[in-house]
């Protein structure tokens, strides 16, 4: 579905991918696993259309979208929910999701999702015509995930949506990436937190300093050595 | 009841800052820059209604609309021109940029068609109407029915319309709102030409109530309307409103206890204070969070 070949991204003269590939099936959840400033969130603003890579191509289905500009990235279907949730504070929750699905037209189909929205994550109904900004952080991540899926996703990028939460909520965030994942959205998963991404992960790749340094199933990177050390606290 | 009549008078005239203040607050909320070009705008929109009303015979409402719908285009075109390619620039370079534009606008104009003032036509009804004991022109009630009219337009552009909610996400944050599908370039457009047009209905308001328009027109209005925008809160719609109004009334006040020759000074007296007792304004934008 997504195939990321040779891609270098710069800041300015900083360059934060190097020769970065990496693939996507359809109907996987793929987990990139790395450190603080490791370039992750890098990669998800490259495919997501705010970063243009300098070299290199990104192909969904077949296509070349690399540099396109990002509203037609998101109308075909790659939506990103992104690192520190970047809610509307100043706009209802209502009106967050609405947002979400800010390309579509058909009335129905987004009156239907937004009633799935609401049925994952039940908060969200209780205080629609909330501000978004008086939420707490794990009822925001929930606000940015049900905003995504607002906009009909085929694959769903989640930057570190653990960060910053109570493990409780994280177990809860998890549980519905795994139901958002089941009813048919691919996902490709950046986090810091290894051992909850690596728990639902079918496959993972490790990145160090803007480079993939490790890739293979969850299960094989979770019994690695390497990441053991480095991501699962020696464990 | 001189005081009803002065506090209306005050409502109107700080109404026509509102106007203007409205485009101010809306382009910074959305890009930072305080577009100082923006009072050359209410100037052209005076104009531009002047010819409409004698050399086409336009009527006073045609003719707003026409200075509505040519300032906007202006605006857009300023913004495209001029302001685009700096998006990333520093703010010292834009806001350069943006009083370089106003001496453009200014000084074209006056090389096309001289600096001499123009008279405005007549063109509402002026009738003495008694309200409470008050005598009120029919223009001053005219001109407040029109202005609430576009204000109450804006706020439900604003609040109920696709490219209103697009506005005010990408106020927000930018990328966040592209990541939702939103073309911020076209967003900022749109607000630019929203804000002029609101700026040009002014000048035709201006010019029909204070009867004498000329190439810098804009300068003191457009600076004042800054001046609005700040009091209520940079950023801030309904504090856009309600600096213009406080500034209105606060300026005819003072005219007529009989300072009148301290009207303008009163603007940057409130400018000054507000800066040292509240600079964040009345509506100040409460801050976001960065997490
Ligand atoms: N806007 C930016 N300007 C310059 N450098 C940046 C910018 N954003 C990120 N970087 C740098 O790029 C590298 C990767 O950052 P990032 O992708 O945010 O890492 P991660 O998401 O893995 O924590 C870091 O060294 C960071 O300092
Ligand atoms: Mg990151």
């Amino acid at each position: 579905m997504l195939q990321v070949n040779n891609i270098d991204v710069f800041y300015g003269n900083i360059h934060a991918l190097k020769n970065v590939s990496l693939e996507v099936n359809e109907g996987e959840i793929v987990t990139l696993i790395g450190a603080n400033g490791a370039g992750k969130s890098t990669l998800l603003k490259t495919l997501s259309g705010l970063l243009k890579p300098k070299q290199g191509t990104i192909l969904y289905n077949m296509q070349q979208i690399a540099g396109k500009p990002a509203q037609m990235i998101v109308k075909n279907g790659i939506v990103q929910v992104p690192e520190g949730r970047r809610v509307f504070a100043n706009m209802t929750v209502e009106e967050n999701l609405e947002l979400g699905a800010f390309l579509r037209k058909d009335r129905e189909g987004i009156k239907k999702d937004l009633q799935h929205v609401f049925e994952l994550f039940p908060r969200l109904e209780e205080r629609r015509k909330q501000l978004s900004g008086t939420l707490s952080g794990g009822e925001q991540q929930m606000l940015a995930m049900g905003r995504a899926i607002m906009a009909k996703p085929k694959l769903l990028l989640l930057d570190e949506p653990s960060m910053g939460l109570a493990p409780l909520i994280v177990q809860q965030i998890f549980e519905i990436i795994q139901t958002i994942n089941k009813e048919g959205t691919t996902i490709l998963l950046v986090e810091q937190n290894a051992h909850m991404a690596l728990s639902i992960a079918d496959r993972a790749y490790v990145i160090e300093t803007g480079k993939i340094v490790l890739s293979g199933t969850a299960k094989e990177l979770k019994e690695s050595d390497q990441v053991r050390a480095a991501y699962l606290g020696g464990m | 009841m001189d005081w009803l009549q002065q506090l209306i008078n005050g409502i109107s005239l700080g109404s026509i800052y509102a106007l203007i203040a409205l485009g101010y607050t809306m382009v910074y909320g959305i890009i930072k820059l305080i577009n100082f070009a923006h009072g050359d705008v209410f100037m052209l929109g005076a104009f531009i209604g002047f010819f409409a009303i004698t050399r086409w015979e336009m009527g006073f409402l045609p003719a707003l609309i026409i200075a509505m719908v040519l300032c906007s285009m202006i605006g857009v075109i300023i913004e495209r021109v001029a302001y685009k390619r700096l998006r990333n620039a520093t703010r010292i370079a834009a806001l350069t940029t943006a009083i370089g534009v106003s001496f453009l606008i200014e000084y074209t104009m006056i090389f096309f068609r001289g600096a001499t003032p123009e008279a405005y036509p007549q063109v509402l009804p002026n009738k003495n109407i008694n309200i409470l004991g008050a005598n009120i022109s029919s223009q001053t009630i005219l001109i407040l029915i029109v202005t609430i009219i576009l204000m109450i337009l804006l706020q439900f552009i604003v609040h109920k319309t696709k490219i209103g909610k697009a506005m005010r996400a990408v106020s927000h944050d930018a990328d966040a709102a592209r990541l939702m599908g939103i073309n911020v370039d076209n967003t900022i457009s749109a607000t630019f030409a929203i804000g002029s047009a609101l700026a040009g209905a002014a000048g035709v308001i201006f010019g029909s109530y204070y009867t004498r328009i000329d190439p810098l027109m804009g300068v003191l209005p457009g600076l004042k309307a800054f001046i609005a925008a700040v009091l209520g809160g940079i950023g801030s719609i309904p504090g856009a409103m309600v600096g213009g109004f406080i500034l209105g009334i606060v300026e005819t006040i003072v005219s007529a206890v009989g300072y009148s020759l301290w009207r303008d000074a009163a603007a940057f007296v409130i400018l000054i204070l507000i800066l040292i007792l509240k600079p964040a304004g009345i509506f100040g934008k409460n801050i976001r969070e960065k997490v």
